[in-house]
């Protein structure tokens, strides 16, 4: 079976550099469904979930917003942050979602509208993942 | 000339020092290997998003749109803003002093330009409380953990300077990590971001606009920019802490053997005192 690099980074640290033979990306213009052998893109990712196959196995993983580049036979993930399921702390990301919520339902004067958005968004990703693994 | 008790005390006091700078250099080594596995951690995003930036400002060049963004924006630097990297700590040799020496100089090199100073690290920041330069922000203890959240709450605030036009240009000043023994000083422009599009942008499928996706990718590089600068600057710092304690440790051995010398001349010379004055006085009885 054929399989592609599949590269996520933080600026942190690398968190996966294997083979996979197909991944499914939460791209900002809907989920992207990506095979070895897809023409190159570039593309903004929201904060859900990325899903990996790898070996017959599937992986899920926690993400943040970021990018994705694929070129050749290379997926790289570029996100501010990157979970595996297990590595999640869900009271964390509960009180989170309850903050970000209350920002956007009680909006102050300064509330930067992209970053509680994009803050629900990462808490409930969290909690996704966590709660299927 | 000084007493035997007042050279074994000094001896004594030599010998403690000596071992506080060994224990400093072991840990200072310890903190390096941990400080240097996360520059390299850091490596990869920052490859790949250089990557990227280069092929979508490439493409966006050759889109023939007009590329204009708050943070591509060039002014007459009449107020500059500069990001100074020091450590929380001192006894690192001239580690700090080069750093402040260096925005010194920089701003000297200025004279026209209204000076503000955005502090990470304690050594810079009363350098220049000291001198009565204005102060945007200080940042005490957040190098030696090296978190990514807090650079990119740094990087938001400088931004937001920036394209609010309170500033006009954006320098980082920081040690950046070459070897154990060598730490390189960097002064390098944040603001204005200088995109490097490269010449042949490959042919991608781009979901989003390159303008549009250039305008979310340059806050991030003030926000790469600055923790690379924290995690290289965290290196350094250990490193050049490892070598001056060295030197410390090694200074100490020096005076410990010149002042044993000396103990072991001035016993000498008090026991052949007490040799002739027994003589001579057996010699008057006799």
């Amino acid at each position: 079976m054929s399989t592609f690099l599949l590269e996520v980074a933080t600026p942190e640290k690398l968190v996966v550099r294997n083979d996979a033979s197909e991944a499914q990306i939460p791209g900002s213009e809907g989920m992207l469904g990506i095979m070895p052998g897809h023409a190159p893109l570039i593309s903004e990712i929201e904060a859900g979930e990325l899903s990996y196959t790898m070996e017959g196995k599937r992986h899920v993983l926690a993400i943040a917003k970021g990018w994705v580049e694929v070129t050749g036979n290379k997926v790289r993930v570029l996100v501010d942050s990157c979970e595996a399921p297990d590595q999640i702390d869900l009271e964390r990301a509960e009180t989170a979602l309850k903050r970000a919520n209350e920002r956007l339902l009680s909006p102050k004067q300064d509330l930067d509208l992209a970053r509680a958005l994009n803050a629900a968004k990462r808490a409930q990703a969290r909690l996704a993942v966590a709660r299927n693994k | 000339m000084p007493s035997l008790i007042d050279l074994r005390r000094r001896i004594r006091s030599v010998k403690n020092t000596q071992q506080i700078t060994k224990a400093m250099k072991m840990v200072a080594a310890a903190k390096l290997r941990r400080a240097q596995e996360r520059v390299l951690a850091a490596r990869p995003y920052s490859e790949i998003y250089a990557n990227m930036l280069a092929d979508v400002a490439g493409a966006a060049a050759t889109a023939g749109a007009e590329v204009s963004h708050p943070l591509l924006a060039t002014r007459e630097e009449k107020r500059i803003l500069i990001v100074l990297v020091t450590s929380d700590r001192g006894l690192a040799g001239a580690f700090n002093s080069n750093l402040t020496k260096a925005a010194q100089v920089f701003i000297n090199e200025h004279p026209n330009a209204d000076f503000q100073v955005e502090a990470i690290g304690r050594k810079g920041r009363d350098y220049f409380f000291r001198r009565e330069m204005k102060l945007t922000g200080e940042h005490l203890g957040i190098v030696e953990k090296a978190r990514f959240a807090d650079a990119a709450a740094i990087a938001r605030k400088v931004t937001a300077l920036y394209a609010d036009e309170a500033v006009d240009a954006v320098y980082l000043i920081y040690n950046e990590f070459k070897s154990v023994m060598t730490q390189k000083l960097t002064v390098t422009q944040l603001l204005p971001v200088a995109v490097a599009g490269s010449e042949e942008p490959k042919d991608y499928i781009y979901e989003q606009s390159p303008v549009q996706l250039l305008g979310t990718l340059l806050p991030k590089y003030v926000e790469t920019g600055i923790y690379r600068a924290m995690l290289e600057s965290a290196a350094s710092e250990h490193a050049a802490r490892m070598t001056a304690m060295d030197a410390a440790s090694t200074n100490a051995a020096d005076v410990i053997e010149g002042l044993t010398l000396h103990l072991n001349r001035v016993r000498q010379a008090s026991i052949t005192k007490e040799i002739i004055e027994i003589v001579s006085g057996a010699a008057a009885l006799g």
